[in-house]
């Protein structure tokens, strides 16, 4: 199987390779006219014939891995290194993406997966896909050429094979690991093809904004895998790392961060271009910034640039990625200037209170953002070179500099559908914002009343001041902020639905249902925002987090918040795959047992490496989260911390709603027959598809 | 006259409100606990777990429970937030503090980032107003194209059949 593999690998490269040079010849042939006995159409067809046969050879090679992984083949090393017999089914297969080769190979598959759909979708626009497929091929053979001569992962175990393999890292094997990496690559490797298609674009200089409307199912689609991937990471830290948190700021995290920033920036500057022919220009470096800070998000992963506690795979191939990095922004400057005459704006900005600068705004904090989080990410590199002497740059750099302006984002999320386009009066302006503007005041006054309380001192004498504490403040202000943008969305529910209502008769809820069927992007994207509040509300929660730390014998308790926690007993288990460690303890609130909890400590056998098991008790208002910490050397007994924290369901219930959203905003709007209002006399129009609005 | 009044007292008013929540940043924790905990999270754990010191959850971490002591002691030493920091930069490195400090160069890592906003939101508004002045001119230079005329179409029929000037 490993010979099946290697062979596999170089036909892909092989079949990549001409891809690439017959796309390139064809393309060129066509674009100067000149008279050949080579048909360039046809040559584009065996261009576009081998992409396709070259997606049939990665999944073969991918298949082979796998294979190895299911079959404890520890002849292949990399076998050896990320698996061990005892493992379970389910994590052999997700040692596909433990280690560096398997991650590339997982790289190289994905992208000849999305190769794939679009060679086969080429009727749409035969011209565009072969420029697009023809730019897809020259990534895949950089990526094929490591997996083939760079990090090979048939290669063979050199001198006796061992019995068993050496495991799979203990913080992989989580069931969320199962998915998040695949998730996370989906997304990465699928802003390849807008990137595809806005280069092929520029470079042939395409007529219209065409497209932006093919690409914008990729984009989207793409957006909700990075966005998934994302949530389940933070998910995996927040059950497997056990220090309460979601979120470190570490320099993986940035990593899988920013192509998300920039391509939500992009997501919604490009509906200027499609509405108004504006920001071209913006909107090509958008999409370029997003592809080239996926793959700088995947050096900084591997080089080991940065240090990062999530940096599973490290090695010197960080220096091939500096070379493809720089190819790639050359090519992308080439192209932008050679043909900057073909972005004019075809309209110019004509309010600075208008829908568009107000999507102008959004983009340009996006970026800000952006910059805030690969400046915080490279800084160490850069004081290192500069002082000689590297700084750390972690969550208080993050929390000071990044949360007010994603603050200022999300008032920005709250005005943008306020304000109508091209212009606006300041009556209209008014009219429009009193109610959001109502909902966030409320709030402030209900902290400032019946929370804070400035007027009250504690027993020591001291004043508790919304301000005193800068993550504290900032949650209000996030609270009252959640409360102006989740108005200004009702508003434009109920307000288009009772126009609908009105003219049809129908309920307020059908009524809404319509509104959303007629406008599925507009509502979509309204439902995507909601989700987002939803998540930083979560966020802000975590301003308010307890924990307390206690040695727990049998019969010992905590209290923390409204929970009294006793533990009934500690125990420790063995499996062929891990010992573990845990403490049984129940919770009891207002003296009624509500549930019983067990956080564990395992020791993986292969590896030797611990890893904790967080319990964690999730209600709307907080989870009860248990960290098994291990037992005092000294006494034997177990110590267990227990964190409060507020509001994290809301996380991930923002997710759902994200991709909720996202989901609808991909749902084709009814047809402009069915959008048109009906009386009582006419039939229930037809849904049709072709959203675009 | 009574608008460029309004435009004055406004910005008087932001510029206060801003001075203010700058000012209360600037009042520190004074009670042991307070700063332990706020000290606590601006050092970080020097084991290797790359984790903020009092977030480290290591049982046996040598490191952090030592450095912990170490962080009570001078706090009960009656030394100020700065000279605590020193103590650990001295003993630790640099590394030590979980963020760059704000003097040298370190502090180009805290200017930077709202420098980049400041242009950029200074640059648009200026591009937009520059902009604003010759409407007319804009409007006339370009052409409406066909993929262009579609949406615009699309978004006056919106606006018709929900009473409303907004939407996407």
């Amino acid at each position: 199987m490993p010979a099946f593999g290697s062979f596999a690998l170089l036909l892909a490269l092989v079949l990549a390779a001409y891809n690439l040079l017959a796309g390139a010849l064809a393309l060129c042939l066509l674009a100067t006219g000149r008279p050949t006995r080579l048909s360039p159409e046809k040559l584009a067809e065996t261009a576009r014939r081998a992409g396709i046969a070259g997606f049939v050879a990665i999944t073969a090679a991918a298949f082979a891995l796998v294979w190895c992984a299911l079959r404890d083949d520890f002849t292949v090393a990399y076998i050896l290194h990320h698996s061990n017999r005892a493992l379970p089914t389910a994590y052999k297969f997700a040692a596909l993406w433990s280690g560096q080769e398997g991650s590339l190979v997982l790289w190289a598959w994905l992208l000849g997966t999305y190769g794939f759909v679009l060679r086969l979708r080429h009727r749409i626009d035969v011209n565009l896909h072969a420029y697009a497929g023809t730019i897809l091929a020259g990534i895949q053979v950089f990526f094929l050429l490591l997996v083939n001569f760079v990090a090979p992962p048939f290669a063979l175990t050199v001198g006796d094979i061992p019995v068993d393999g050496f495991g799979l890292n203990p913080l992989l094997q989580y069931p969320e690991m199962v998915i998040h990496p695949p998730m996370l690559y989906l997304g990465y490797v699928g802003f390849t093809i807008p990137f595809c298609f806005a280069l092929a674009a520029l470079m042939m200089r395409y007529p219209g904004e065409k497209w932006i409307q093919i690409t914008r199912r990729w984009t989207m689609v793409t957006w909700i895998f990075l966005t998934v991937g994302i949530f389940l990471g933070m998910h995996w830290a927040y059950a497997v790392l056990g220090w309460g948190g979601y979120w470190g700021w570490d320099p993986v995290e940035n990593a899988s961060l920013m192509p998300w920033i920039t391509g939500t920036a992009f997501l919604h500057s490009v509906m200027m271009q499609e509405r108004r022919g504006m920001m071209k220009n913006w909107n090509v470096w958008l999409i370029f910034s997003t592809f080239l800070l996926s793959i700088l998000g995947t050096l900084l992963t591997r080089s080991g640039i940065v240090s990062s506690v999530h940096a599973f795979a490290q090695s010197s191939i960080g220096d091939w990625f500096v070379g493809f990095l720089i190819l790639t922004l050359v090519v992308c400057i080439f192209s932008f200037v050679r043909n900057y005459d073909h972005l004019q704006s075809e309209h110019k900005l004509e309010s600075l209170v208008s829908r568009e600068s107000a999507f102008l705004f959004n983009s340009l904090i996006l970026l800000a953002l952006c910059f805030t989080v690969l400046w915080g990410t490279l800084f160490p590199v850069l004081s290192e070179y500069v002082q000689g002497s590297k700084v750390t740059v972690g969550a208080p750099f993050y929390n000071r500099v990044a949360v007010p302006i994603g603050l200022f984002l999300l008032l920005l999320v709250g005005v943008g559908p306020l304000l109508p386009w091209r212009s606006s009066s300041l009556r209209a302006i008014r009219k429009n914002f009193l109610w959001p503007n109502a909902a966030a005041l409320s709030v402030l006054i209900v902290v400032f009343l019946f929370i804070a309380q400035p007027w009250t001192k504690f027993a020591d004498g001291e004043r508790q001041y919304p301000w005193s504490d800068q993550a504290t403040f900032y949650a209000w202000i996030g609270f009252a902020l959640a409360a102006f943008v989740l108005t200004a969305i009702l508003n434009e529910f109920l307000r288009g639905a009772n126009v609908i209502r009105k003219h049809t008769g129908r309920n307020l809820l059908a009524s809404t249902w319509l509104l959303v069927r007629r406008n599925t992007r507009r509502y979509g994207g309204y439902t995507v925002h909601v989700g987002l509040v939803l998540t930083i509300v979560g966020l802000c929660g975590s301003a308010f987090n307890q924990n307390v730390e206690k040695e727990m014998a049998v019969g010992d308790s905590i209290n923390i918040g409204p929970y009294k926690l006793v533990s009934q007993s500690y125990t420790q288990e063995s499996n062929d795959n891990y010992e573990t460690e845990f403490s049984v303890i129940d919770v009891y609130r207002d003296g009624k047992k509500v549930t019983e909890m067990a956080p564990e400590k395992r020791v993986y056998i292969a590896s030797q490496q611990p890893q904790t098991m967080v319990a964690n008790h999730s209600t709307p208002l907080w989870d009860l989260y248990l960290v098994y910490e291990g037992k005092n050397v000294d006494t034997g007994q177990p110590i267990i911390k227990a964190f409060l924290n507020p509001l994290v369901s809301w996380i991930w219930i923002g997710l759902i709603m994200m991709v909720f959203g996202s989901l609808i905003a991909l749902t084709p709007s009814l047809s402009s027959i069915a959008a048109a209002p009906r009386t009582a006399a006419q039939p229930e129009p037809e849904v049709a598809a072709g959203g675009k609005s | 006259m009574t608008l460029a009044f309004g435009r004055f007292c406004s910005s008087r008013l932001l510029l206060t409100a801003l001075l203010g929540v700058a000012l209360l940043f600037g009042m520190g924790a004074t009670d042991p606990g307070s700063r332990f905990n706020d000290l606590g999270h601006r050092l970080m754990c020097t084991c290797g777990c790359s984790q903020v010191l009092l977030e480290c959850n290591h049982v046996g971490c040598s490191s952090s429970t030592a450095m912990r002591a170490e962080l009570n002691e001078a706090i009960a030493s009656g030394a100020n937030d700065q000279a605590v920091l020193q103590m650990f930069v001295a003993k630790y490195g640099a590394t030590v503090l979980s963020a760059p400090s704000t003097k040298g160069f370190s502090g180009v890592a805290w200017i930077m980032p709202f420098a980049v906003l400041l242009i950029a939101i200074l640059g648009t508004v200026l591009l937009i107003r520059r902009w604003q002045v010759k409407p007319a001119h804009a409007t006339t230079t370009t052409t409406t194209t066909a993929a262009e005329s579609g949406p615009d179409e699309l978004r006056d029929r919106i606006r018709r059949e929900t009473d409303y000037t907004g939407g996407l």
